[in-house]
């Protein structure tokens, strides 16, 4: 039972840092901007196919990261330009619309594209350990390690670079931003690509534990959005520590039923955070 | 509002609704259901015009209440016999109305974004437990059940035709609609409208808010089950697709195209959605044949994916046609 608990202790770290990944690019461009990006999921799909394609061409797992990662973020950078920019200073409600209708276009072109058939995208790498009395595949951890990489130059890219300290000062006041000639509209742009990009690197990384199929950007996306209002909507310190809480009680859960069923428990954990701290878990308390 | 003007909006609603008696007599097996079926996920709409377009309140979760209409009359004609489309309806009301209280008394806590994703994830929630809930649901490959007759115990017994069963959607739509045009203009309803003006002021002059919103999902909620056991009792089954999240989706989207805050706008988009969807899922086929005829092979061209154009002018509408198509109606049909 103990051996158990703890495998799925390094499961669910493993799965929550993917899944911050995928959530630390929503919260940014939710916390930004102010866009619900329902495409999310769907930019997460593409990207691992992508991976897919340029895997094939090229045997090369890492050049298949980069170059998936590059493809989306020109690709979100395009719709951003398309058609959120036109909804600038309109309820953000209507960018829920707008990204629902993108994510409905990605997926059936995804579809159309790949066929309904699952790819597999291989292991960069084949090595095991042993971990009590399973042989534990590296490549896990490594991609638990890659995203804590990503994420860390996220945050020192928002903390030092000159357009991280444009955004930042963009999330805290967009008007007073644009007054002292950041060029805000450009500035959201980027931001939407980096999301993306970021989404579709998880996507790659991702996609050698699952098969890469058009619909698997739907469950991502779900919890994501767990994970941004659990965490406190546009916190990125708060999503991350949510996702891997989130992952955790999942994986824990699921040592009692079904993991289609563990992801339930997630829901409750979201009910009671709306009843009891609607603001998030994991933001300080306002005083 | 003048007199006169009243009298343009009925002699306009007796002049519509007779065309809609006696248009499916014009036509075939297969149109006369596809009528049905826009006026159900119409009423769907409609159903969540309510809280779009009256109470500025954006549902993703819609498809729980419609899915929950679906499995409530599901219940009622599995288990009784003869199957009963009364006890369907009352089944399918309750399942839904509970629901509806569940989700409303959580979900109006929060308001905006907020509002429509915990909405979209309760929704999730009652995916996953009827699509894993094998015994009682029949999980993935849901429930299917014979069609009630029309009929009141001692009186008559009619079975349904395609053409009975219009006339009565029709006759349900209708009422529906009737009912929700005087509940968005009772006093209630003009409560909801200064909460979609201004919820912070409205809450100052002493309003409860909070519980004109649960009241206003719950309503939006029982009509959304009402489409729901339509639909069952029209397909004579019950999936866990149509509790899917998507099912939410295309309900707002056929709100945005018809116009919110019009109630029949919602129907009209629902109209346009689902024609265009019917015409361009033949056009590509078409398409690819005529080009194969002049010796032109498109690979992938038959098979190319409707929903692709459909999305586009999807968005389209969004950006440049936020009123949607009955928008320069919108003061005339609220009067």
């Amino acid at each position: 039972m103990l051996e158990e608990f703890l495998i799925q202790t390094i499961n669910g770290i493993v799965v929550g840092m993917i899944l911050a990944l995928v959530a630390s690019g929503l919260t940014l461009i939710f916390g930004i901007m102010d866009v619900v990006n329902f495409a999310h999921g769907e930019l997460f799909m593409l990207g691992a196919y992508v991976g897919v394609v340029t895997l094939a061409g090229t045997g090369s797992f890492w050049l298949a990261l980069l170059v998936a990662t590059l493809v989306v973020a020109a690709l979100g950078a395009a719709i951003h330009v398309t058609t959120l920019r036109p909804l600038l200073g309109r309820d953000p409600l209507n960018t829920i619309l707008v990204t629902f209708g993108i994510s409905l276009v990605l997926q059936n072109y995804a579809l159309w594209q790949f066929g309904p058939v699952a790819r597999k995208i291989n292991e960069p790498f084949t090595g095991h350990f042993n971990l009590f009395y399973l042989e534990y595949p590296w490549y896990r951890l490594v991609i638990a390690l890659l995203s804590a990489a990503i994420i860390a130059g996220l945050w020192l890219f928002l903390k030092y670079s000159t357009y991280g300290v444009w955004i930042r000062a963009t999330t805290q006041d967009r008007l007073m931003a644009q007054a002292m000639g950041i060029p805000v509209p450009r500035l959201l742009t980027i931001v939407f690509a980096i999301g993306s990009g970021m989404a579709a690197a998880s996507g790659v990384l991702f996609g050698p534990l699952v098969g890469v199929n058009h619909a698997m950007g739907l469950d991502w996306v779900l919890k994501a959005f767990i994970v941004v209002v659990v965490g406190g909507m546009g916190n990125l310190v708060g999503s991350i520590a949510a996702s891997i809480f989130i992952s955790l009680t999942e994986s824990y859960a699921s040592l009692w039923v079904s993991p289609s069923q563990a992801i339930i428990v997630s829901f409750v954990v979201l009910i009671l955070t709306l009843l009891i701290r609607p603001t998030g878990l994991f933001v300080p308390t306002p005083k | 509002m003048t007199a006169r003007r009243t009298r343009i909006f009925w002699m306009a609603f007796a002049v519509i609704l007779a065309l809609l008696i006696v248009m499916p007599f014009g036509l075939p097996e297969f149109w006369r259901r596809f009528l049905t079926e826009i006026l159900i996920w119409g009423l769907l709409a409609m159903s969540s015009d309510i809280l779009i377009g009256y109470t500025g309140m954006v549902s993703f979760g819609h498809s729980a209440f419609f899915g929950l209409g679906m499995y409530g009359a599901a219940a009622a004609l599995l288990t009784t016999r003869p199957p009963s489309l009364w006890l369907a309806l009352l089944y399918g009301l309750i399942a839904a109305a509970t629901v509806a209280a569940f989700v409303a008394y959580f979900s109006t806590r929060l308001r905006d974004i907020y509002f429509a994703i915990t909405t979209l994830i309760f929704s999730q929630i009652f995916y996953v437990i009827i699509f894993t809930w094998t015994d009682a649901t029949g999980g993935e490959n849901g429930l299917a059940f014979s069609r009630p007759a029309l009929a009141i115990p001692g009186l008559f017994s009619l079975p349904f035709t395609t053409l009975t069963l219009y006339w009565f959607v029709l006759a349900v739509v209708t009422g529906s609609y009737l009912v929700l045009r005087r509940i968005t203009r009772s006093p209630f309803g003009m409560v909801l409208q200064s909460i979609r003006e201004n919820e912070a002021r409205t809450r100052a002059i002493g309003y409860p808010v909070e519980r004109y919103k649960i009241v206003a999902v719950m309503f939006s909620g029982l009509f959304a089950g009402l489409a729901g056991v339509l639909y069952a009792i029209q397909n004579r089954f019950a999936a866990p697709d149509f509790v899917f999240f998507v099912v939410s989706g295309e309900a707002v989207i056929y709100n945005i195209m018809g116009g919110v805050g019009t109630l029949v706008g919602p129907i009209v988009g629902a109209a346009a959605f689902l024609l265009l969807r019917e015409g361009l899922s033949r056009l590509f086929p078409y398409l690819a044949s005529v080009a194969s005829q002049h010796g032109l092979a498109l690979p992938g061209l038959a098979e190319f994916p409707y929903l692709i154009p459909l999305g586009i002018i999807f968005i389209a509408i969004v950006i440049f046609m936020p009123q949607g198509l009955l928008g320069f109606a919108r003061r005339r049909l609220n009067e």
